[in-house]
């Protein structure tokens, strides 16, 4: 039996303590976000975060979490509604298939935890590691430059 | 602190030098300023040969910032005296070197003089270049001089008291700065000791920072990486043939040892790119080097002692498991594409843990163009503890060789970027 | 938005949509029986529309929602011509046992087979119902206002459509040429936000990855890197002791793994690939793929040919060759099914494009009778072709035939996705034309060398379980597909009014690896082929390249677009750096031209895209942002294809097997902006869209680096080590 801190609740989980957290989130706790991509951090769909810092979690046996709090998308909805960087996906009708869409926002939350006044080069490199099949890109970016305006902030141009 | 100290007296040494030094040797004069040449007064092919120089030289790995206009300068360079940032090489009239005549750019190559009389720090590693021919230098002046000029100041370099004074600079000369011979009929050797200065990172320094030539590739650090050694210490577990050394230059992978990391990855970034027969003939010098090495005289079979090692050290094994067995563990798709176990990388093998943790903490990026092997960093998954424990794990169960002590504080230094 | 399709708890989705209306009538190509769309196969009103009692409509499609958007429209659709609120509708898409067979969702069909028959089908429900409350409220038919589910009489009274429906029967053959609605808030032009976007931004249940059935075990599938090899029989016993295993399935070369917990099965699967492989098929002949199918015996078909005179004796010849790898769908999400087997037959959970044929490949590998298998649609990640879709159901189906009973869930790793899915075919296409010295174009010669653009599945031997049956299920044979749609041949036509012109396609009937249908098909390559040919012809006739083009084109609805595209671009006062490209997808569906502005850093080859605008015309628009998304995907998709991508081969194997071998476009390196504009055409056909910026975007490109550095790349990817190369120093 392993305890886990994840979206602010304990959980008791029966697994091998090898097993990547992305498999005990989705077939243990039915958390259906972080999605299976590819099981090599390629790809950042499973991305969660891991005290405020993305991880992907294909690789993170939970038998390394402690009581490190774990974050995926459910765990940013509350009374009010979906939570700040989901609303703004959903506003920028930031999706295609939407595959990688838990991962985008999870690796935005960790973004914007750190800085709600990122440049947008700061930006596309902090988004790098997770890939978008559908080229769903340049919805992704509006939702992230809109999530930071929410929050006070806001994404400055700074290429020439 | 040992550092402040070796700083101090080697400080002492240069000025005794410099005291003794003719002046003319302290203080070199200007050369004219010219207008920039105009790109197309060069011969194409010299261009083209000049290019293929700088690959070999990897300028681009010191004059280029992450991110920044190719040849422009600015990158960091941390030393033990200091930071040092790397000079515009563009043709910039103002903060380039648009206005340097082919004298000057010789000069600076050979003597380590930038253009206005000034010294240039031997972190550029002209003592390399003196063995490089005229035709050379003029091949590779013909190149940056085509390039798009970016003028883009150089950062003030920061440097420990009382180094800021260039002309400290003509008493390392005097004592490190020999001229070797241009003309050698082992071009291996000649690119390898000259343009390509493999050993500024593979030959260990003495406390003046110049390289121990007694030592030459015996293995060193640079940047928190350890270099191993090019020679018949080679620690690797698998002969480094002229072949295998050529495939791993050329693509930053060799399928009997493992992917170029660190400050190599950029060096086979540019090799990728670089004329075969000269990237060949380095390989052949160094497989000669290396062909003592005990890997090179009884290759080493690949080690798995996973049922022993998971046993006694269940905890590591989990780590491996949920976090490195998805590309590493035999049947995983890298080991089925035919990629080196991890037993036969040579970063498990070397005395220090430092070059396995960077890769661990910083990923690894693609050694050669866009694609090739890479790793995601794990930095933020794990702890210092669990880090160490995964590497401790990784010795244990892929190599015969002892634990490596320490491991939690090397973590801790790599991820503040501290290194030896 | 989120309260629909809440009983439908999996299987949403989204794209774009467009109408086609002739005249005053919904009928789009009236057939035999003069109805339109796929009313012409399933005819009756409850095949595609029920409602109940609560007056909430329930709407079949045969079609597949791919991450294109396709509930939205059709929700979008019927909402509007049923005058229900898009809330109280609810649709079940592609379901052997519900839904009417609509063949695969390919080609940008849908909107012309489903779209069209709903909302014909809707149209005639609509009618039904006004004149059952005009019997209720004791009016005139043409008195009864209806909206919101609600029938209301001049007087005020008002019945609702829960009420009506015991009045009628939805089992009535549906009547042609009914009048779309006239009054009332439309639906249909609006930006609609996409039905499936809130699921998918909360994590709730969306695909069939997130499928938990009670008692599901779950399983992996046993292969070597790729097509063509073999594995090694590894130590079944020792994995068999695994914790969790609890079935190892072997058939002929089939082998899969069953256990208890996902993780479980991935261990054993490891476990079982420890042994090693070895190459059973040919040798792979070359490593240039494109060049060897180029080599290969080809059947010539033709693929259009327009009359004119010989050119004139004067006229300069030029001639070039262009080409493509293969490339790789590359679906984010690994392919997956679900299946479960009860009292002798199977249910498969699929992201499949076509639960139809997919039944009959299943029914054949499985030795069942159809109607014993039942395939249902439930999204799965964007698909963009054939994909391993239909492969993972055949494997999950003969894995799950081992626990009678018990669901199983099989997903592939990714390094089999890469490694097995289907290719994107490698092509060639060498262009020769005529150019008069008054500046026009007076002979043009096509010809495209390629395997066929579908493998899709009909048969056992059309899945890789079947061919690793033993006996093996024979490989399906490849046919051309006929124009005006064509495969390989696929926009092969040129749009532009061009004399004395004329293309083949050489159609390479043995595949020397495995392809497939990949989005666009041939478009994507001819439009790249013919697009930067023109851009050639018109440095060579010192014309401007947007000006050239509309000296050879008479079509008024391209020019349009072509003109709206350079407007809105600023062309005329366009920086060095500039490419423009259009193409009419198919010529049949939406027209789509664009123009970028790129900068090239000349020192590594670096490619950085300032800017696109495009102009799209889909006919009239069901929600015009919908068909930006998906020009906009297309469009960055493309230039990932165009500028980065080719898979990779030894001579044993595939060897991109992952995305460090087959890296694709990051963030870095996207566009600083795409802007599209919707040119909307109101009662117009509507036209497919979301294949139609595939092209463009990569001719656009090639046309952008040209004109930036002199350098015309005719090879794909356009890379920046070629650029690099090319510029030499
Ligand atoms: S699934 Fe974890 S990075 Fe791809
Ligand atoms: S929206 Fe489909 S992969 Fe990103």
């Amino acid at each position: 039996m392993i305890t886990l801190k994840i979206n602010d609740t304990q959980h008791e989980v029966e697994a091998e303590p090898d097993t990547p957290l992305l498999y005990v989130l989705r077939n243990d706790l039915a958390l259906n976000a972080a999605k299976f991509g590819c099981g090599l951090g390629q790809c950042g769909s499973c991305t969660v975060l891991v005290d405020d810092r993305p991880v992907y979690s294909c690789l993170v046996p939970i038998s390394s979490l402690g009581t490190r709090q774990v974050r995926t998308v459910e765990g940013l909805a509350n009374a009010e509604g979906p939570g700040v960087v989901p609303a703004a996906f959903e506003a920028e009708q930031a999706a295609q298939c939407g595959y990688c869409i838990a991962g985008m926002i999870m690796r935005a939350e960790g973004l914007l935890s750190r800085t709600i006044t990122p440049t947008e080069s700061e930006l596309r490199q902090y988004m790098a590691p997770n890939l978008c099949r559908c080229g769903t890109h340049m919805r992704i970016l509006a939702a992230v430059r809109r999530a930071a305006v929410a929050m006070g902030g806001g994404v400055k141009e700074d290429r020439p | 602190m040992t550092k402040s100290r070796t700083v101090l007296s080697g400080v002492a040494l240069i000025l005794l030098f410099a005291g003794v030094g003719a002046a003319s040797l302290l203080f070199r004069s200007a050369l004219p300023a010219i207008s920039p040449p105009a790109p197309d007064s060069f011969d194409r092919t010299l261009v083209k040969q000049g290019e293929g120089l700088a690959q070999i030289g990897n300028c681009t790995g010191c004059h280029t910032m992450s991110g920044g206009k190719s040849f422009a300068g600015g990158l960091a360079l941390k030393t033990p005296f200091g930071t040092i940032f790397s000079t515009n090489i563009t043709p910039a009239r103002e903060t380039g070197i648009g206005a340097w005549s082919r004298a000057a750019f010789v000069r600076a190559m050979r003597e380590g003089v930038a253009r206005d009389g000034s010294h240039l720090y031997p972190a550029f590693p002209y003592d390399h270049f003196t063995r490089a021919s005229d035709r050379e230098l003029e091949a590779l002046y013909a190149f940056l001089m085509t390039r798009p000029p970016v003028e883009q100041p150089t950062p003030a370099n920061r440097l420990v008291w009382p180094l800021e004074n260039r002309w400290l600079v003509a008493g390392w000369n005097l004592l490190f700065l020999r001229e070797g011979p241009s003309n050698d009929n082992d071009r291996g050797r000649l690119l390898a000791e000259g343009l390509a200065h493999c050993g500024g990172c593979h030959t260990p320094r003495n406390k003046l920072g110049a390289e121990d030539t007694a030592h030459a590739y015996d293995g060193a650090w640079t940047d928190g990486w350890y270099a191993p050694p090019l020679n018949a210490t080679s620690p690797a577990a698998q002969p480094w043939s002229a072949d295998a050394l050529f495939a791993y230059l050329h693509t930053g992978l060799s399928k009997t040892h493992a992917a170029a990391a660190g400050p190599m990855g950029g060096v086979t970034r540019q090799l990728s790119q670089a004329p075969d027969a000269d990237v060949r003939a380095i390989a052949t010098y160094f497989a000669g080097l290396m062909k003592d090495a005990p890997g090179a005289r009884t290759p080493l079979a690949a080690i798995d002692r996973q049922s022993e090692i998971d046993k006694s050290d269940p905890e590591g094994a989990a780590l491996f498991a949920g976090a490195c067995a998805s590309c590493h563990a035999p049947g995983a798709p890298m080991m089925q594409q035919g990629r080196p176990p991890l037993s036969w990388g040579t970063p498990l093998r070397v005395d220090s843990p430092h070059d396995t943790l960077h890769v661990i903490v910083e990923g690894l990026a693609s050694p050669a163009g866009p694609t090739g092997p890479t790793m995601p960093a794990f930095g933020n998954d794990f702890t210092d503890r669990q880090i160490a424990q995964i590497v401790a794990y990784l010795r244990a169960r892929f190599t015969d060789l002892p634990p490596w002590p320490d491991l939690e504080q090397a973590v801790a230094a790599v991820r503040k970027g501290v290194g030896q | 938005m989120s309260t629909i399709s809440r009983r439908s708890l999996l299987g949403q989705g989204a794209l774009v949509v467009a109408f086609a209306l002739s005249g005053k009538a919904v009928a789009q190509e009236p057939k035999k029986s003069g109805l339109p769309g796929d009313l012409e196969k399933y005819p009756e009103l409850d095949s595609w529309i029920r409602i109940d009692t609560e007056g909430r409509a329930t709407v079949f499609t045969g079609k597949a929602e791919l991450g294109q958007g396709l509930r939205t429209a059709l929700i979008q659709i019927a909402a509007d011509e049923l005058c229900v609120t898009p809330g109280n509708v609810d649709l079940i898409t592609a379901d052997t046992a519900r839904t009417p067979d609509e063949g695969v969702t390919a080609g940008s069909h849908s909107m012309q087979d489903s779209g069209t028959a709903i909302l014909n089908a809707a149209a005639n429900v609509r009618a039904l119902l006004t004149d059952a409350a005009a019997w209720r409220l004791v009016t005139a038919a043409d008195q009864v206002e209806l909206a919101d589910g609600i029938a209301s009489a001049p007087n005020g009274q008002q019945v609702s459509y829960g009420e009506l429906v015991a009045a009628f029967s939805l089992h009535v053959v549906a009547k042609p040429d009914m009048p779309r609605r006239t009054k009332g808030r439309r639906l249909i032009g609006e930006d609609f936000p996409r039905v499936d976007i809130p699921a998918k931004v909360s994590g709730g249940p969306a695909y069939v990855q997130d499928m938990r059935l009670p008692g599901m075990l779950h399983g992996r599938v046993v292969r070597c890197p790729s097509d063509g090899t073999r594995l090694k029989d590894a130590d079944f016993d020792v994995v068999l002791k695994l914790p969790g295993v609890e079935k190892i399935v072997r058939e002929g070369r089939f082998t899969a793994v069953i256990a208890r917990t996902e993780w479980q099965a991935v261990k054993a699967q490891r476990a079982l690939q420890t042994a090693g492989w070895e190459r059973t098929g040919a040798p792979l002949a070359s490593t240039d793929l494109t060049k060897t199918v180029r080599g290969m015996p080809a059947e010539d078909v033709p693929i259009f040919a327009y009359p004119g005179p010989p050119a004139p004796a004067d006229a300069r010849t030029l001639k070039v060759t262009y080409t493509r790898p293969c490339l790789l769908h590359g679906s984010i999400g690994p392919s997956c099914a679900v299946a479960q087997w009860e009292n002798g037959g199977v249910t498969v959970w699929s992201h499949t494009q076509g639960v139809g044929p997919l039944r009959k490949s299943l029914a054949e590998l499985l030795h069942l009778p159809p109607e014993k298998v039942r395939c249902i649609h439930v999204e799965g990640s964007g698909c963009y072709g054939h994909n391993g879709a239909d492969d993972v159901a055949g494997d999950a189906a003969l894995a799950a035939r081992a626990v009678p009973g018990k669901p199983v869930r099989l997903q592939w790793m990714r390094e089999q996705e890469h490694g097995w899915e289907p290719l994107g075919c490698p092509m060639t296409v060498d262009l020769e034309a005529q150019l008069g010295t008054d500046g026009r174009i007076a002979g043009w010669r096509h010809q495209v060398w390629s395997n066929e653009h579908n493998d899709r599945p009909t048969s056992g031997g059309g899945l890789l379980a079947g061919r690793e049956m033993e006996p093996p299920f024979p490989a399906q044979k490849s046919r051309p597909i006929p124009m005006p749609e064509g495969g390989g041949a696929r926009n092969g036509n040129p749009l532009y009014a061009l004399p004395n012109a004329s293309g083949v396609f050489h159609f390479v009937a043995d595949r020397p690896v495995r392809v497939s249908a990949l989005r666009g098909l041939g478009a994507h390559m001819n439009v790249f082929a013919i697009e930067s040919f023109m851009d050639e012809l018109a440095l060579a006739a010192k014309a401007d390249p947007v000006a050239f083009r509309l000296l050879h084109m008479k079509d008024e609805r391209a020019r349009e677009c072509i003109e709206k595209a350079a407007a809105a671009f600023g062309w005329a006062a366009r920086k060095k750096g500039s490419g423009f490209a259009f193409a009419r997808y198919k010529n049949l569906g939406a027209y789509c031209a664009l123009a970028m502005e790129i900068e090239v850093d000349r020192a590594t080859g670096a490619i950085d895209v300032r800017r696109i605008v495009a102009a799209v015309d889909s006919g009239e628009a069901i929600s015009p942002d919908g068909i930006r998304n998906q020009i906009e995907g297309g469009i960055v998709q493309s230039l990932s294809w165009t500028s980065t991508e080719a898979v990779t081969f030894d001579p044993t194997h595939r060897t991109s097997f992952d995305w460090s071998a087959y890296p694709i476009v990051r963030f870095p390196s996207v566009p600083r902006s795409i802007d599209v504009h919707v040119i909307d055409r109101p009662g117009q056909p509507f036209l497919g869209t979301g294949e139609a910026s595939q092209g463009p975007a990569a001719a656009a490109l090639a046309n952008a680096i040209a004109d930036a550095t002199g350098l015309r790349l005719r090879d794909m990817p356009l890379g920046a080590d070629k650029i690099k190369e090319g510029l030499g120093s």
